[in-house]
């Protein structure tokens, strides 16, 4: 068991209440005390969210705004594009874009979204890094932007094919929003900021709100009857269904983006040949294994029969091998395609070759083979 | 008769059979479960050792041997069903039966009252 600091030690977010209301398990995760589950459980929750629509407090993330200081020598944007592999020079205003924040080795520091909003630009961060990444953004930025940590607000996802339709009734022009568009105005007469976007490989929707106004939005979206809270214990088992990468996990500061198999997240800009070739942290080292490759790949990994494989657990290309070829960095069964599914990663070669692999289990090995992360088809609203 | 493990199983003893399966306390934590790993009848088990395993889709939980004994059962509808130790944790989601080999070991078993005392003290 892991020594969890006591609750009273964890910071709570704005839906506390309604989570202990609701029945919620309570858990530590990043310093808070955060919903695993509520009395329906994980499957249910997440079978609940493939159908109709959860809702999901995800307000220990970190939202941090930027802004360019005036007379400055660089844009918000410009700056930030010193720190990320994506393009963000291109990301139009009203839209918003996934973005790996690199160190000098290549490695993930974070995976970000950011938006932009044209006056500024806003970063989603994960919840562990978020004081890290505001450190490390606050001085890297300092002589062209303001940077402002948004701690006093909350942040909500409305995920699932009902999701629109839920949310439309509260704001009809929400319906008009494509996968990844970005919006602010004003939601129940407080000032909000929506993106269409999550992470469940469902249509929906992440929606920023003042921290006091999140239960009254939250309580207001639950009383239809389409929409239910589902805990983070779903969102994990949702996520990994849908082949996202959790920070922490499957990516860090020793993975990079082409180890990740996260280069779709590095536009032609930021390659060798265009227009801002590299100026990124770790460029020198990821731009070579854009073209040369790496000794190792993130992979799904489909074990046969009925037996999750876990994180931590070694792959070999023998049952009776000793040495190991890869490992698994999260792995669960997945509720909606009804097997246990993984990712973690292998030896290119391992990769490239494409057979299966065998993965440890208490008792015996299972023979797992090799597939896209993505175990169901992603519903974007694109 | 029926006792209990400071591991949240159950054990039901009846002549020197003794049936084995976790508690409505245990289903509760572990939460939805999706794989039961059961051990194979004529395996001999020492109290203590590694008996089972429960793996709900957030982890995987050991169950171990209560007592000494040669595995005579395993409940072959909890492998194909796991969900049925969620719903049914006393009865039909029962896991295995050992045949006792060591009665002296039965005396370290708490009964209900006491289980129920020691949930209490931990809540």
């Amino acid at each position: 068991m892991m020594n969890a600091p006591a609750m009273a030690d964890l910071k709570a977010t704005s839906l506390n209440r309604l989570h202990i209301e609701l029945g919620a398990s309570m858990a530590p995760f990043a310093g808070y005390q955060m919903p695993i589950r509520y009395p329906a459980g994980i499957i249910k929750e997440h079978l609940h969210v493939r159908k109709a629509a959860g809702l999901f407090d995800v307000s220990h993330m970190g939202q941090i705004e930027i802004r360019t200081r005036s007379r400055s020598e660089l844009s918000a944007a410009e700056a930030l594009e010193s720190l990320v592999c994506a393009d963000i020079l291109s990301l139009a205003n009203g839209r918003q874009r996934y973005a790996l924040l690199l160190n000098d080795r290549g490695g993930i520091r974070d995976d970000l979204m950011i938006a932009n909003l044209g006056s500024r630009h806003i970063i989603v961060a994960n919840a562990a890094c978020k004081i890290e990444d505001e450190r490390y953004l606050r001085a890297a930025l300092a002589p062209n932007c303001e940077l402002q940590l948004l701690d006093d607000r909350a942040l909500l996802a409305l995920q699932g094919p009902l999701a629109e339709s839920a949310l439309a009734q509260l704001l009809p022009d929400v319906r008009e929003m494509r996968f990844l568009d970005v919006w602010a105005g004003t939601l129940l007469g407080m000032d909000c900021v929506l993106s269409r976007s999550g992470y469940t490989g469902e249509d929906g929707f992440e929606i920023s709100i003042p921290a006091d106004g999140a239960e009254s939005l939250a309580r207001k979206l639950l009383q239809n009857p389409a929409v239910a809270m589902i805990g983070l214990g779903a969102r994990d088992t949702l996520r990994l269904e849908a082949g996202l990468c959790l920070h922490g996990a499957d990516i860090d500061a020793t993975t990079t983006p082409v180890e990740a198999d996260l280069q779709w997240s590095i536009q032609a800009s930021r390659r060798h040949g265009g227009r801002r070739a590299g100026g990124f942290p770790g460029a020198d080292v990821v731009l070579a294994q854009l073209i040369n490759g790496t000794t190792r790949k993130r992979v799904g990994l489909r074990p046969q029969g009925r037996a999750p494989v876990r994180r931590g657990a070694r792959l070999f290309a023998e049952p009776d091998s000793h040495s190991p070829i890869g490992i698994v960095t999260s792995g669960t069964f997945g509720p909606s395609v009804n097997i246990p599914i993984a990712m973690g990663y292998v030896t290119a070669q391992a990769a490239a070759a494409g057979v299966p692999v065998w993965a440890e289990r208490p008792g015996e090995p299972v023979l797992a083979t090799l597939a896209k992360p993505t175990a169901i088809t992603p519903r974007y609203r694109r | 008769m029926l006792k209990f493990t400071s591991d949240h199983e159950w054990v039901l003893l009846d002549d020197d059979c003794a049936t084995i399966g976790i508690t409505e306390y245990a289903q509760e934590q572990l939460g939805d479960l999706v794989f039961v790993q059961l051990p194979k009848p004529g395996t001999s088990l020492e109290a203590g050792g590694v008996a089972a395993v429960v793996e709900s889709v957030k982890a995987a939980s050991e169950v171990y041997a209560p007592i000494d004994g040669e595995v005579i059962a395993a409940n072959d509808d909890v492998s194909r069903e796991p969900a049925l130790i969620n719903s049914d944790p006393m009865k039909k989601g029962w896991l295995f039966k050992l045949k006792i080999s060591n009665r002296v070991q039965l005396d370290a078993l708490m009964d209900e009252q006491a289980y129920k005392s020691m949930l209490q003290g931990s809540a």
